[in-house]
């Protein structure tokens, strides 16, 4: 029988190297797999590489792992956190800068099998010419991201990107089954069913489980066959509420509000 | 706002205020269209779009059918826009994953992105995502410029200190090449015809001369009237 759910996410996340590359679904707070991000960061783990859109505002999630001092490169769009940024032009950190659509692609890319593909997003800019920092020393660029090979086509210039084949993906899902088929919810699916294609070991973490047969064939957005481990996001999560933040609110965002005050 | 300009001063020059700007943007905007927000003036855009016009507001993280901020206390951390803040749903909204969302993007889907600049040239490229010496992060600007059909930048006609952003060639690191197709300003709406500036309309009280006094780039003028 197939049976993906795990109660012993530690042992199962243990298997991921250091210096491993790590897809990460979110968007900013929005369907970041806080759990997953937390368990790497408990289990120690150290010299990543992670693709993923933002750090985020907060020292949450990847925010947590940057401060941790464990990550080696950052490949991303809009990291926001001003300290991601420090460790960046102080050289402890590399970061390839791309365009957001760019990075979705990427991650699409690798999960379907194509190793590249040409795109007109960041032809003719400094993203794709060798002229961005990779890494800083001294107050200095020290290494460029590689300059992109440019095609014309349609008479417009492309650049060729590569499809992204991650050691390990952290998804963040709303409800699963035990085959491991997810269902998103609103705007944080975003970056997640992508992440959760191009990982070779991909891990979700729900809100919620449920027997199979509950989420409709026609209504799955990540199908199990991608999927290699599922685990709860935390420990309480109520039966009846199904529009419940498991993972507590930043209680700095007010905007947010708290699983008690949406009952 | 009841300085009055004067013929001696090269800056500030007065014309419409930001949501006089958006307001003229929105004016624009066709019942039908779909639409991308940058932030800055932009996002005032909507305020100012007519009831019987149905515009689609389309959000980077995957929102087709965007609506304003659902009220304290009905906030859903699982529906923001592309800035992180909370939205509702238009009725007849669609969600998307971000690599579908970047389809619709640069696949010519979408009908026009309006967009906040620091410079834009005579040839309509465009420059609004680094500042040299600050954080650099773009998110989907290289995206969007790439791929929507209509480019509508909305931006102060000069920077603080009264140095025109209509420049001949841009000095900030570009988000694309060629890529601007209207530019609307406090001072002035300039078209991208043909890879060069056209003048198309000056802001009420906004003389043509001002507008020349104000703007590096070359430009030709077509006004009404």
């Amino acid at each position: 029988m197939i049976d993906k759910f795990r109660q012993d996410l530690h042992g199962h996340l243990d298997a991921v190297p250091d210096g491993a590359t790590v897809a990460v679904g979110g968007f900013g707070a929005s369907g970041r797999p806080d759990a997953l991000l937390n368990a790497l960061c408990d289990l120690g783990k150290t010299e990543l590489h992670l693709y993923v859109n933002n750090v985020g505002e907060d020292f949450k999630g990847v925010g947590r792992l940057l401060r941790e001092g464990r990550l080696r490169r950052l490949t991303a769009s809009f990291p926001i956190l001003p300290e991601f940024y420090e460790e960046y032009f102080a050289g402890r950190v590399e970061f390839e800068l791309v365009p957001q659509g760019t990075l979705a692609e990427r991650m699409r890319a690798g999960g379907a099998g194509i190793a590249a593909f040409y795109t007109p997003s960041g032809a003719g800019t400094m993203l794709s010419d060798g002229e961005f920092a990779l890494s800083y020393r001294d107050g200095h660029p020290h290494t460029r991201v590689e300059p992109k090979e440019t095609r014309d086509f349609d008479g417009r210039p492309h650049v060729l990107e590569r499809g992204i084949r991650a050691d390990v993906a952290l998804v963040k899902g709303h409800r699963g089954d035990r085959k491991g088929n997810i269902r998103f919810r609103r705007s944080a699916r975003n970056f997640n069913p992508l992440a959760g294609m191009c990982g070779r070991l991909t891990f979700v973490e729900v809100e919620e489980i449920v027997d199979v047969d509950v989420l409709d064939p026609d209504d799955i957005h990540l199908p199990g066959v991608f999927v290699d481990h599922v685990v709860m996001t935390a420990e309480a999560v109520p039966a009846t509420a199904h529009i419940v933040r498991t993972v507590p609110a930043d209680p700095r965002d007010t905007t947010i509000p708290t699983a008690e005050e949406m009952r | 706002m009841s300085s009055t300009p004067t013929e001696t001063t090269p800056a500030p020059p007065r014309g419409l205020d930001r949501d006089q700007v958006a307001a003229r943007v929105a004016r624009d905007l066709l019942d039908g269209y779909t639409v991308n927000l940058g932030v800055g003036i932009p996002l005032a855009v909507p305020r100012f779009i007519p009831e019987d016009v149905e515009v689609v507001l389309h959000a980077e993280n995957g929102v087709l059918g965007l609506g304003p901020h659902p009220g304290e206390g009905h906030e859903d951390p699982d529906l923001t826009d592309a800035g992180k803040k909370p939205v509702s749903l238009r009725p007849g909204a669609a969600i998307v994953d971000s690599a579908m969302s970047f389809a619709v993007i640069r696949g010519g889907h979408l009908d026009v992105t309006i967009l906040g600049a620091l410079q834009v040239s005579a040839a309509g490229d465009l420059a609004n995502w680094y500042v040299p010496g600050r954080n650099p992060a773009v998110g989907g600007a290289m995206d969007l410029v790439a791929g929507t059909p209509q480019v509508w930048i909305c931006m102060e006609h000069v920077d603080r200190k009264g140095v025109p952003k209509l420049v001949r060639e841009c000095t900030f690191p570009l988000t694309g090449a060629r890529v601007v197709t209207r530019v609307y300003t406090d001072l002035a709406v300039f078209h991208v015809e043909d890879g060069g500036l056209v003048l198309v309309e000056c802001a009420p009280g906004v003389s043509p001369e001002t507008v020349r006094r104000h703007t590096e780039a070359e430009y030709t003028e077509r006004l009404a009237g």
